[in-house]
């Protein structure tokens, strides 16, 4: 699987996990399929974006890095259009870029291997 | 005539006596670079090419002695012997001297105990083994064996590519119909037991059993023991779990790097005295070696569950962290959120 499949499928993942964890916020829990759905496209967006990343930079801590940095600021996009709950969204969400960045620099086949792979 | 001689003068004739006589050839002496077992190796320039090159001119001018010979032969081991990490040989033949002598690319760079001089990380240090580890797999698949590797024939070129040189010992091992005969290219002279302790070749003129070819710290027991016959791939891997030892092993210059017990392993299995308890193959000990560089297990060591469990954090550190943290911050937005 190449690194951006990696970081698509893992965002996504992760990001709808994230997006669970809104159940345990009663006052939030009515929209919870919505806050879902979002927070999936979210990850997504962060994953395919920490994958580009990583077949381009090979570096653990970097790649990490710019995972937390893309998960910050969509997260940020999104409590800012919330008009709320910025903790709770962007502390989480830029974790999981994190988490997103760090697993398409250590897994995830190199763009030349894949080439060669078809 | 020394009589009217400086002996400064004498000995300056004396070297110039003995350079090789490349008149007649395509190459122009240029310096000295190192003596060999038998031979001298000296820079010279490709005229028709126009580079440098590095030639090696055996002392003696009798082309058709058993030294010449040899050398000859190290030169057609050398050159089937293609891969990046052999320095190539571009020619060979005899001197108008009569010395016979093989013309190799001119390597730029350290030997690698001296650019161990230099501060390098141990995954660094590892990740040049590994290199060498290709190289001698390579040969061994070409049914050669080295005998003679130690840091001093290991040369890191100036693009960081790793070089084995000096294949003055190697052993041609045949895989005949019948039975496995063996024919060994040892391009030294004549030392008649000689031993050298300062990481000098210990070297033989044959390679029969009962003659010991090598270098003390880094030859296998039975290279030591004389047992030609029945050396193969594990010699080599003793050499190179020796010289694994010297490349982990802080130098002066380095800053103190903690050897972790799991590598001392490997340098262990691969250096062990009775050949059955050696890695069977050079790309074993190498796939060890990555392993451990990996964060996983490695054959050479059983580790208890504290070892697994740490070795597993190591790994794995980034993402537990990051876990660790997410799951933490949830668990306090839970709970503040409820209270």
């Amino acid at each position: 699987m190449n690194k951006i499949v990696l970081g698509l499928l893992l965002g996504a993942l992760l990001g709808a996990i994230d997006g669970g964890t809104a159940w345990f916020t009663p006052a939030v829990r009515p929209a919870i399929v919505g806050i879902i759905f979002g927070s999936t496209f979210k990850g997504l967006i962060a994953g395919v974006a920490a994958g580009i990343f990583a077949r381009k930079v090979n570096s653990v801590p970097l790649g990490i890095l710019v995972g937390l940095a893309v998960g910050f600021v969509l997260a940020f996009l999104v409590a800012y259009l919330q008009h709320g709950y910025y903790f709770e969204i962007i502390l989480p969400g830029s974790i999981v870029g994190g988490l997103v960045g760090w697993a398409t620099q250590r897994y995830g086949a190199p763009a030349t291997a894949t080439a060669a792979a078809r | 005539m020394s009589r009217f001689l400086s002996d400064k003068a004498v000995e300056r004739l004396r070297s110039a006596g003995a350079l090789p006589e490349l008149s007649g050839s395509r190459y122009v002496l240029q310096e000295f670079l190192a003596r060999g077992g038998m031979g001298v190796v000296y820079a010279a320039q490709d005229k028709t090419l126009n580079r440098r090159v590095a030639i090696k001119v055996l002392d003696s001018s009798d082309s058709h002695s058993m030294l010449g010979e040899r050398l000859m032969r190290e030169a057609r081991v050398l050159a089937q012997l293609e891969h990046p990490g052999i320095v190539p040989v571009h020619d060979a033949g005899t001197l108008a001297d009569g010395r016979v002598f093989y013309v190799m690319k001119f390597v730029e760079g350290s030997r690698v105990d001296q650019f161990l001089n230099s501060a390098s990380s141990l995954p660094e240090r590892l990740r040049l083994f590994l290199r060498i580890c290709e190289t001698v797999s390579f040969a061994h698949s070409r049914g050669i064996l080295h005998r003679d590797l130690k840091p001093s024939n290991v040369m890191v070129g100036a693009f960081g590519e790793v070089l084995v040189i000096d294949w003055g010992l190697a052993k041609i091992l045949r895989s005949d119909s019948a039975e496995r005969s063996e024919e060994t290219v040892s391009l030294t002279e004549p030392l008649s037991g000689a031993v050298a302790g300062n990481g000098e070749t210990e070297i033989t003129s044959a390679t029969h059993d009962g003659m010991i070819l090598g270098t003390p710290g880094f030859m296998s027991p039975e290279q030591a023991q004389g047992k030609s016959s029945s050396l193969d791939a594990r010699t080599d891997i003793f050499s190179l779990g020796k010289l694994l030892e010297t490349i982990i092993t802080p130098t002066k210059n380095t800053t103190a790097i903690r050897i972790p017990r799991t590598l001392r392993a490997i340098c262990e299995k691969a250096a062990a005295e009775s050949l059955s308890q050696r890695y069977a193959s050079v790309s074993a000990l190498a796939e060890d070696v990555s392993r451990f560089l990996d964060g996983m297990p490695v054959s050479a060591y059983c580790e208890n569950l504290w070892e697994r469990a740490q070795r597993f954090y190591t790994r794995y550190q980034a993402a537990i962290l990051l876990i660790t943290a997410y799951l933490l911050m949830r668990a306090i937005f839970v709970f503040f959120g409820r209270h």
